[in-house]
């Protein structure tokens, strides 16, 4: 059998991945990594994570990488990419680290106009402490903390974090929503929002994604309730 | 040089000449003079600054401009101190040249805006770890000068963590400090994410490792980080155990007890993490009584008790949380304990 065709900045040695069968994160990073390839930035990159499931990709590239506290990722990148500007500075965060405990720190983030790049991983719940309800957690959603459904009265509406951004961000910020489902498009994103982030610009890119585990789903129920977020987020650019 | 100037202002000056490129930082009372006069100053110079959203931003702002090689720092304080201890815990885990100015108030809570000793135990032992942390404390404006640029220099050199404890009555008294005339050497630094840097572990034992391997490095360079002053310490049968500035009352009370031929002295640390116990051991050696001042109830003196546990010296402790001392009232309780 032929080996499979890896982007060239993954690390090998840390290959096969850590995340669970079936979670979207392999989709994100392939397609990531497909991009840093593209557009030859490997040298130039540095990839910081959050506390949850993405912190998995601690040493996932071949290239400099660290993990942050919950939510603190934004605010550390900021910090790396005022000491230094020639680097890409790339956020890979949950929707628990992004949209919870470090919402403040990506929204101001977002109204400096920060040039960095936050790739948020929307999958629905608290993944990693095994599937809590989240902002992103849909009504009557069954999480490990909301084991009747999710009932909006008590926990509020669904959080949409492009939408938020949207009303804050600067005029050549970019703002979009992809789905692992369709990861060609998800990877223009990923390639647009890097190209952003050179010209001086924020970027960010939600990215609908799948916990099978936590979802308790199987890999028909976990497409079809993909496509069913994919309805209900949005997709395309917002700005 | 001499210079008239405000603790906070000194501060922002002395992470100046120490070479620190950027200042994240959260404005907050005693200190934030130090974010001010750091803007003036980076301004002038095309350094940077950023003033952020909450403490755990400019914390860990400082800790992604570390990680770039870059030397940064923030100034804090009170309910910050606590905020603080996020990105501190990250610096002592990386090994980050972390350094940060605090401005000790009284708790608890938002508390006073004013004065107090009641952040030793947060600045060593604040974090879910091990207290891996360079804590020095200051005493008056020079102090906060000399210390502020050492911070800088112990910290890239050893990389922990590094704490310059001041207080509200330091960063907003005005004095005369003396500055070098000549441009400082700055302070030398290296890219420290350059590779994959971990920061979660999967087993027990792979934690361990690494914490132990870090607390061997710190005790190994403690002899050469360990600072301390000692105040008419020959031949005292009492020994005054104080940091901070009322270490600086301590001494004029010390003066004055000497005129009345009491064998008085004062033992400073100026670290308190590491802590000097052998010089305090040494000192001890003649010492018949051992008396504790600080503003706060016990957080300074525990580490004394614990340091020099096998020293059967008698020992009172005069605690005031978040309240100052003045010399006289240091010599009157002296007085009045020796008879």
């Amino acid at each position: 059998m032929e080996n499979p065709r890896f982007p060239k900045c993954f690390k090998i040695s840390s290959k096969p991945h850590k995340f669970c069968p079936g979670c979207g994160y392999g989709i994100i990073l392939k397609n990531l990594g497909w991009v840093i390839d593209e557009l030859e930035i490997q040298k130039e990159i540095i990839l910081l994570t959050d506390i949850g499931c993405n912190l998995l990709s601690w040493d996932f590239f071949d290239f400099p990488t660290a993990q942050t506290h919950h939510g603190r990722t934004v605010s550390t990148a900021v910090g790396f990419k005022m000491a230094n500007p020639q680097k890409t500075v790339v956020c890979l965060i949950g929707d628990g680290g992004g949209y919870a405990i470090g919402l403040q720190n990506l929204i101001h983030a977002c109204l400096r106009n920060s040039p960095i790049t936050v790739i948020l991983v929307n999958n629905t719940n608290y993944g990693m402490t095994g599937g809590q309800f989240a902002p992103t957690t849909v009504d009557k959603q069954i999480t490990d903390s909301t084991p009747f459904g999710k009932d909006p009265k008590i926990l509020g509406k669904t959080f949409k974090g492009p939408e938020l951004l949207k009303g804050i961000a600067w005029e050549k910020a970019y703002i979009a929503r992809g789905s692992t489902l369709k990861p060609e498009i998800l990877k223009n994103y990923f390639k647009i929002a890097l190209e952003s982030q050179k010209r001086g610009d924020f970027s960010f890119v939600e990215v609908i994604s799948a916990c099978p585990l936590n979802w308790e789903t199987d890999a028909k129920e976990t497409l079809e309730r993909l496509e069913k977020l994919e309805e209900f987020f949005s997709q395309g650019e917002l700005k | 040089m001499k210079k008239f100037a405000m603790g906070n202002e000194i501060l922002a000056q002395a992470a100046f000449d120490a070479g620190a490129k950027i200042m994240f930082g959260y404005p907050i009372t005693p200190t934030t003079e130090v974010l001010s006069t750091w803007i003036k100053l980076a301004e002038k110079s095309g350094r940077k600054y950023l003033q952020t959203e909450d403490e755990m931003a400019a914390g860990f702002g400082v800790c992604g401009a570390v990680l770039a090689g870059v030397p940064a720092f923030t100034a804090t304080a009170g309910p910050g101190t606590i905020l603080m201890q996020d990105p501190l815990v990250m610096a002592e885990a990386l090994r980050l040249p972390f350094v940060v100015f605090i401005g000790q108030r009284g708790g608890p809570s938002t508390g006073q805006v004013v004065y107090s000793q009641q952040e030793v135990n947060l600045a060593i032992y604040g974090g879910n770890n091990e207290g891996l942390r360079i804590v020095y404390s200051s005493s008056g404006l020079q102090d906060l000068y000399t210390y502020g640029i050492k911070a800088f220099n112990v910290a890239w050199k050893y990389r922990f963590p590094t704490i310059l404890l001041y207080d509200g009555y330091q960063g907003k008294m005005k004095g005369v400090v003396e500055i070098p005339d000549k441009k400082l050497k700055e302070v030398k630094t290296e890219p420290i994410l350059t590779k994959n840097m971990r920061n979660t572990y999967n087993l027990e034992e792979e934690l361990a490792e690494e914490v132990l391997k870090a607390k061997d490095e710190f005790e190994k360079n403690s002899k050469e980080l360990i600072e301390y002053e000692e105040f008419q310490t020959e031949k005292a049968e009492v020994l005054i155990f104080a940091h901070g500035i009322v270490s600086s009352a301590v001494k004029e009370a010390v003066k004055s007890l000497r005129k009345k031929k009491i064998p008085i002295g004062l033992f400073r640390p100026i670290t308190l993490s590491p802590f000097p116990i052998k010089k305090a051991a040494l000192v001890l050696q003649k010492a018949k009584q051992i008396i504790v001042f600080e503003s706060s109830l016990g957080q300074f003196s525990r580490i004394i008790k614990e340091k020099i546990y096998w020293v059967n010296i008698p020992l009172v402790e005069v605690f005031k949380p978040g309240v100052g001392f003045t010399p006289e009232e240091i010599e009157k309780t002296v007085l009045s304990l020796l008879t």
